[in-house]
This record gives C-alpha cells, sequence and structure tokens, in this order.
C-alpha cells in the first residue's frame, strides 16, 4: 500500500478528511515530502558534508550561524534566493532555463518509488525500480542541454563530459540493479524489501551479491558526479563544469538535486542490498503499525544515512580521476564485474533453486528459517 | 495500480512546475540591475573569444553507441530479471536450461564487447590496430 492510499484509508472515518479524493492526498504526501524532506535534507546534508570536509582536512568547518553553524544552510539558501539571477547574453534562453527545470524534475520525482516504511513509499509501482532507472538518467539530458545553453567553453565541456560519463556508468548501475532484481524476483519496491528479512539480506544472498553492491556503489558515485568521479565539475580545470553560468537560484537548484540524487543513489543500495526496512538480526514486523512504521522508517534512514557519509567520506580523502582513467575504469573493470556478478548470480539461482548462503547456513544449523 | 502512476504524474506536474515558482518567488525578492558587461560569458576575466557552439571533437561517440546496445540488452533483460525467481524454484530440474538461455542472450552480447575492447584472436593481432573503441 502506498503512502496516499493509507493516509486515506486511516481518515476514512474522519468527517471533513474523509471526504477528499485520493489525488488531493497524493498531492499532500507529495508537497510534504518536498518541502519537509528534500529541501531540507539536502541543506542539512551540505552542512554534514562541510562539517566532516573541515574534520577531515583538520579545520573547523561552518561554525558561525546558530550553534555549530548548524543554521548555515538556512543562510545559504536564503542567499541564493537573494542572488541576482544572470543569463548570459549569449545564452540560448530558452535552454537555458529549461535545463533546471529537467535536472530538478528527474531529480525530484525519483522519490516517488523510495520505500521508507512498509506503507510509506508515494507510489508503489509494480515498475518500482525499472521507473527509477528510467528518471534518474534523465538527468543527463538536464546537464547536457544546459552545458550546451550557456555558450560558454568550460560548460559545453562539463556538459559533454558529464554526459559521456552518465551514460558509461548507467551501464553498471543497471546491471547491479538487474542482478537484485533477479534475486528479489520483482521490479516493486516494497515487495523487494519484503522478499528479504532481518535474516536474509541480499547483499548476503551469494558471494556476487556482495561483489555487486560494491559494484553498483562506485559506479552509482560516478553517475552522481561525485570525487573522485567528478570530472564534469572539476574546479581546478573547468571552473564549474555545466553550471559554470548558473547564478542564484538556478544553481541552487543544480545543488540541491546533486544531493537529492545521493540520497536516491543510497536508498535504492540499501533497498536492493542492505534489506530496507528491515534491522539486523531483529524482527520487529510483530509489533503494532504505530509502532512499527517509525521504527521501520528509522532503520532505513540509518542504513541511508550511513552509505551517504560513507559517499562523503571517500570525497574529502580521494584524489579526482583522470577523464581516460575513468572511462577505463567503467568499461574494463565495471562493466566486465558486472557481467560477471550478473551471470553468476543466475547460475547460483540455477543451480540452488533460489537458496541464498545464509538460508543454507540457518539450514545447516536447524534453525527452519 | 493505475492510481499509483496518478501519483507518479502529479508529482511530474509540481515537479515542472517548483521551479519557476522557486524562481518567481526569488524575483520578487533579489536586485536586478543588468549590466553589459555582467552579462558577458565568463572566461576566466578575458574578453571570451569567440562562442563555443563551435565543431567540437566529441571523443566518446563511440561509447554512445556503445551504451545504446547495452542498454537496450539490459531493458531486454529486465523481464527475465521479474520472473527468473518464480522459474527457478517452481521448474524443478529446468533452472540450467533457462540459465543456459539467458548466458545465451548475454553472451552475444559479450562477444561484440570483447570486440569493442580489442580482444582479438591472436592470428590475427598482429597487423591489426586495436579497435578503437574502448581505446581511450
Amino acid at each position: 500500500m502506498s503512502l496516499p492510499e493509507f493516509l486515506k484509508e486511516l481518515f476514512e472515518s474522519w468527517p471533513l478528511l474523509g471526504i477528499l479524493p485520493l489525488w488531493f492526498y497524493s498531492l499532500i504526501c507529495i508537497l510534504g515530502l518536498l518541502f519537509l524532506f528534500l529541501f531540507p535534507f539536502a541543506g542539512i546534508a551540505v552542512y554534514i558534508e562541510r562539517k566532516i570536509a573541515g574534520d577531515i582536512q583538520a579545520r573547523i568547518g561552518p561554525n558561525v550561524v546558530g550553534p555549530y553553524g548548524i543554521l548555515q544552510w538556512i543562510a545559504d539558501a536564503l542567499k541564493l534566493l537573494l542572488k541576482e539571477d544572470i543569463i548570459p547574453a549569449l545564452a540560448d534562453k530558452k535552454l537555458f532555463i529549461l535545463s533546471p527545470m529537467i535536472i530538478f524534475l528527474s531529480g525530484a520525482a525519483a522519490y516517488a518509488v523510495i520505500p521508507f516504511a512498509e506503507n510509506v513509499i508515494l507510489a508503489n509501482l509494480n515498475i518500482g525500480i525499472f521507473y527509477l532507472i528510467a528518471i534518474t538518467s534523465m538527468v543527463a539530458l538536464g546537464l547536457i542541454l544546459g552545458g550546451w545553453a550557456s555558450n560558454n567553453k568550460w560548460s559545453l565541456l562539463g556538459g559533454m563530459r558529464a554526459a559521456a560519463q552518465i551514460v558509461s556508468f548507467e551501464i553498471p548501475v543497471a546491471l547491479c540493479i538487474l542482478t537484485a532484481v533477479l534475486v528479489a524476483g520483482t521490479l516493486d519496491m516494497t515487495q523487494i524489501v519484503k522478499n528479504q528479512s532481518p535474516y536474509h539480506w541480499n547483499i548476503f544472498h551469494n558471494p556476487f551479491m556482495f561483489i555487486a553492491a560494491f559494484v553498483y556503489y562506485i559506479a552509482a558515485l560516478a553517475e552522481a558526479n561525485r570525487t573522485p568521479f567528478d570530472i564534469p565539475e572539476a574546479d581546478s580545470e573547468l571552473v564549474s563544469g555545466y553550471n559554470t553560468e548558473y547564478s542564484g537560484m538556478r544553481f541552487a537548484i543544480f545543488f540541491l538535486i546533486e544531493y537529492a540524487e545521493c540520497f536516491v543513489i543510497c536508498a535504492v543500495a540499501a533497498t536492493l542490498f542492505l534489506g530496507g526496512w528491515h534491522p539486523p538480526f531483529i524482527d520487529i514486523s510483530g509489533l503494532a503499525l504505530p509502532l512499527r512504521m517509525p521504527l521501520q522508517v528509522m532503520v532505513f534512514m540509518a542504513k541511508a544515512i550511513l552509505l551517504l557519509l560513507v559517499m562523503m567520506w571517500i570525497r574529502w580523502t580521494l584524489p579526482r580521476y583522470r577523464v581516460d582513467q575513468l572511462m577505463k575504469l567503467c568499461w574494463e573493470v565495471l562493466v566486465p564485474f558486472s557481467f560477471v556478478c550478473l551471470l553468476g548470480t543466475a547460475f547460483w539461482m540455477a543451480l540452488f533453486k533460489g537458496k541464498g548462503v545464509p538460508e543454507m547456513i540457518y539450514a545447516l544449523l536447524g534453525w527452519g528459517s | 495500480m493505475y492510481t499509483q502512476f496518478a501519483t507518479v504524474l502529479i508529482f511530474l506536474i509540481i515537479g515542472a512546475g517548483m521551479v519557476p515558482l522557486i524562481l518567481l518567488v526569488g524575483k520578487i525578492l533579489r536586485p536586478s540591475n543588468p549590466d553589459p558587461k555582467k552579462l558577458t560569458s565568463y572566461e576566466c576575466g578575458e574578453e571570451p573569444v569567440g562562442g563555443s557552439w563551435v565543431q567540437f571533437n566529441l571523443r566518446f561517440y563511440v561509447i554512445a553507441i556503445l551504451f545504446l546496445i547495452f542498454d537496450v540488452e539490459v531493458v531486454l533483460m529486465f523481464p527475465i530479471g521479474a520472473t527468473f525467481r518464480q522459474w527457478m524454484i517452481s521448474q524443478a530440474g529446468k533452472g540450467l536450461l533457462v540459465f543456459a538461455e539467458v548466458a545465451l542472450f548475454i553472451g552475444i552480447l559479450l562477444i561484440g564487447f570483447a570486440y569493442a575492447w580489442g580482444l582479438r584472436p591472436p592470428a590475427q593481432r598482429k597487423n591489426h590496430k586495436p579497435c578503437p573503441c574502448l581505446n581511450f
């Protein structure tokens, strides 16, 4: 069940809320997600990233606005809102305006199928993960459009690099997702999590899935243009890449969606490989619904945020790749590895009739399921 | 099920409308005094030399074609992926047959991939340059 349906059922017998149509609940949920989760989360993620960067580089990081600088992201957002919006005279105005819209659309719409908890998913599509791949790859279109429309050499190079990189790393990402789908046996995000349990996370299903999880994470890192794969916006060579000419709120949208996308990647990794809302070795499915749902959301968020922190850690530790090294890494390492994972997992499924390593160990120890 | 897609549609409409809304709020609040100098393209403080809409060596053009082939393959594999587990569990004994079919499907692509990588039989290797596709 999706969140709008769940809310409608919850308020069925209420005097005023009961007569509202389903689409109204959908609208409320979407606006709630955008304003209460997406925007603040991206802001706080920026703050946390700057703090972590400070720690890693042995400095303090933001500490002026609010206690420990915790209100820094609000100040940043206000500053960007009050900045003058400049469209270069030579730019292609229509495409220049269109580009942030496409990026926002594709970056934010991915949140529709993220299963935060059992009933907390905006749209419980039966092709959820497929929709997610489709909608997130539209970001590449926005980036190359923005790079081209700016009529700036840095932007053009950044946009071209972004397109080549995202397009290349799309392959290992999609193949690793496919590997997880083989094990899960469904494309429905909620069902993928339900098919796992606190004792059987997909990542431990077989050795190939274990590799696939890492390949997915690395490739997804590159797809989101994060360091060490951030050559499209390499500040030391390309000023700022595809968003060189963007200023004020338009720039903020690029920035926002970068962090929003990072969370999507981590959330998908948590869903496909790390058991979604199932905590390790503790079965909470017996608890009452009002208690279970917040717990599930917390477990899911904990996993996703942990992966996000690893992402930030990687960003401030590793140096940047060169363009040809990056493409080599994709086509000569990650793609073959993900094919091996795919075929290996398929072979494992055929050989052991879908049983995973944990199930075999439990059967050996006589624990039942 | 269609109600779920309706939610996605609402999301897409809101997503398309959100950016103009934010920009409108910004337009009310922010200053605006354009200046011909301000509106020039950025080129590290220099006067911009020429435009950037020039003929451009697209290095990764072949990569784009490779991507298309691989992506179509992945898309075609997804229906198999969705039902693969069911086949493995219900069709006792036929699992390996299904696997062989999947492996054949992927194998054909892998031959092409090996070619793009420049892996040739040893006899041909001497006189041919490596295939340019993945020769970064």
